[in-house]
């Protein structure tokens, strides 16, 4: 958008004067080059001097070398402060382009919302939380009641749901996820095998290594890891699918076809996530402690079948047992939140992101939680 | 009620939240005929489109179906409702991971109870009545936006719906395209006598294909017209009046 008369390179930057005269006339003579490229210059003069008092606006073209959205930026707002201050504006000697494009801009008046009133005191902020907290957790138990029902389908042999979704499933959950299981426990084992090397070697016990190493990997730390990396890996593919396509709106396209989502997408993760849990746990205790031994043989000089006799005399079975239902928990919290989020995404592309991010933060949190719960129950009933 | 009634809209509330969108909202839709929803940006027409299907529950009043209450039926009788009418979403809303058949196969297999095969075989029939014969085995993301309409088409059309409802079918297709949409849109109706709900604001569509139309005023929220769509033209509603006439008068 180029006024007539384009000028050479060496003619100055926009310029602005004013002249005052005596009837009232406040005139804003502008002239030099207009363009973006030379910048917007504000109009807060023009508006300070409006606001000592005026009564008819003059904007004047007085020797405007090219112009563009620069010139037409300032006369707007410009002129927005004379419409304010009730002050009669006269734009005719611009060039006819900036003039129209002035009318355009200024045909349609400005939208006036009434300020949105937020009351601010305390009480509100923490009645506003209650809701909402009230809201999710309503919300949350109608989707988890909608699953169990699903659930109660799928024993009773109505479930409605696709088999090879469910075998996606498996392969997402199960076989895919084995090479980021496997180096995590790996190192989880060898880390907690060296943290503990260092202080039982001050007492001549390093054995005593392979005891921490296995009751520690096999009742909590494999079954914990898997579960925070499921829930990165896991929780947020599953947020993301499902968010897609509720924006899609292939959620709404299986309601009115009579399929429900709980069913039909809800039902197949969970299932296949809380399955292929324990297995993976199984395959993240091996790991674990093949991670142990591996510090114990080469950093303590363990012998391998001592560290492995150690670790068979020592860490009863049950501490398995106990890593292997932990997974199973976790599994079904991190199926659950990935498809929860996903399915009560918004409708933008941005959601889907936040309905991921939600699904990872909430997952791991409620791992963690579980597995606090979990420890304490477990106190108590002494096992 | 009258006596061809087949859907009645009966003093509808809708709104999210406590924002009512549109209210006191009443028309019926007579068996066969292609009943338009029109009304400018935003004035909440696929919001009536969504209450109508069982997406979204009224603040107030119902949707009849030969009489019956959607809303106020219980579960078991809003699915044997929801087998009565097949919807085509804006975006065709087709399931990307799947193929055009399995798509279209879907609701057969799992609402109808068909075997597979069959499920298949009819799969291609409908994929071939929407002129998308050979794309049986494409997935969504490998075809153009008028044939994912068509294949949305073809998938609401699956189980022989006694209702079709369209939400806004010609978004973002070309003239001609949307042109061929709306010809077989009359051709269905002509060859199964299906019932067509038509959400749009595309005058072309309104004018050939509309026997009746409701206009919905986004400023006033409630609907401000209602009849043949050469009726709507005379409509004393200044606003109606200058939506059919493209603002012209």
């Amino acid at each position: 958008m180029t006024g007539p008369g384009t000028n050479p390179a060496s003619t100055p930057g926009p310029r602005v004067a004013f002249d005052r005269a005596t009837d009232g006339t406040l005139r804003v003579r502008l002239s030099g080059r207009w363009t973006l490229a030379d910048g917007v210059p504000p109009a807060d003069e023009v508006v300070g001097e409006l606001e000592r008092g005026a009564r008819r606006l003059v904007l004047e073209d007085a020797g405007l070398e090219s112009w563009d959205s620069s010139l037409v930026t300032f006369v707007h707002e410009a002129a927005a402060a004379a419409s304010r201050l009730g002050v009669a504006l006269d734009a005719s000697s611009l060039p006819e382009g900036a003039r129209r494009l002035l009318d355009l801009a200024r045909a349609v008046k400005p939208r006036v919302q009434p300020a949105a009133v937020e009351d601010d005191a305390l009480t509100a902020r923490v009645g506003r939380v209650a809701l909402h907290v009230w809201g999710t957790a309503g919300d949350a138990l109608t989707f988890l009641g909608e699953t169990v029902l699903a659930f109660g389908a799928l024993v009773r042999g109505r479930a409605r749901f696709r088999r090879i979704d469910l075998l996606h499933a498996f392969e997402a959950t199960g076989v895919a996820a084995l090479g980021i299981v496997a180096l995590i426990n790996f190192l989880i084992g060898a880390v907690l095998a060296f943290v503990g090397a260092v202080q039982l070697q001050q007492f001549g016990a390093a054995i005593y290594v392979a005891n921490l190493v296995g009751i520690g990997v096999l009742r909590e730390l494999g079954a914990l890891m898997t579960g925070i990396v499921m829930a990165g890996r896991t929780g947020a593919a599953f947020a993301a699918t499902l968010g897609t396509m509720t924006v899609n709106e292939e959620v709404d396209a299986l309601r009115t076809m009579g399929l429900r989502p709980a069913e039909f997408l809800v039902l197949p993760r969970v299932l296949a996530t809380a399955l292929m849990m324990p297995a993976l746990v199984a395959y993240a205790d091996l790991l674990g402690l093949l991670g142990g031994l591996f510090v114990g043989v080469t950093v303590l000089d363990l012998g391998t079948v001592e560290y492995l006799r150690q670790t068979q005399t020592s860490v009863a079975l049950r501490h398995a047992w106990i890593g292997l239902a932990k997974g199973i928990a976790f599994g079904a919290v991190v199926a659950l939140t990935g498809t929860y989020y996903g399915i009560r995404c918004g409708r933008s592309a941005a959601a889907v992101g936040e309905a991921t991010t939600k699904a990872v933060v909430m997952g791991i949190v409620l791992v963690v939680v579980v597995d606090a719960v979990a420890t304490v129950v477990l106190h108590v009933l002494r096992l | 009620m009258s006596e061809s009634a087949q859907i009645e809209v009966r003093d509808l509330t809708m709104g999210y939240g406590e924002l009512v969108v549109q209210e006191g909202i009443r028309f019926t839709v007579s068996r066969g005929e292609v009943f338009v929803i029109m009304g400018d940006s935003g004035c909440g027409k696929s919001t009536l489109m969504r209450h109508m299907v069982g997406l979204h529950s009224p603040m107030a009043g119902d949707v009849y179906y030969d009489g019956e209450g959607y809303w106020e039926a219980d579960e078991e009788r809003r699915e044997a409702l929801k087998r009565r009418f097949g919807v085509l979403y804006q975006y065709a809303a087709l399931f990307s991971s799947m193929t055009l058949e399995e798509n279209v196969s879907l609701p057969l297999v799992e609402h109808a109870g068909l075997a597979a095969a069959a499920a298949r075989e009819v799969a291609r029939l409908k994929l071939a009545l929407v002129g998308l014969a050979g794309f049986e085995q494409h997935y969504p993301s490998e075809i153009s936006g008028g044939m994912k309409k068509r294949a949305g088409l073809a998938r609401a059309m699956a189980l022989d719906p006694e209702i079709l409802y369209f939400d806004e079918p010609s978004a973002g297709l070309d003239p001609l395209t949307s042109r061929r949409l709306d010809d077989l849109v009359l051709e269905v109706r002509a060859s199964l006598g299906t019932t067509i709900v038509l959400v749009t604001h595309e005058l072309p569509s309104i004018f050939e294909l509309g026997d009746h139309a409701v206009f919905l005023d986004a400023e006033k929220k409630t609907m401000t017209a209602l009849g043949t769509p050469d009726e709507l033209k005379e409509s004393p509603d200044p606003k109606v009046r200058a939506f059919l006439s493209r603002g012209r008068l």
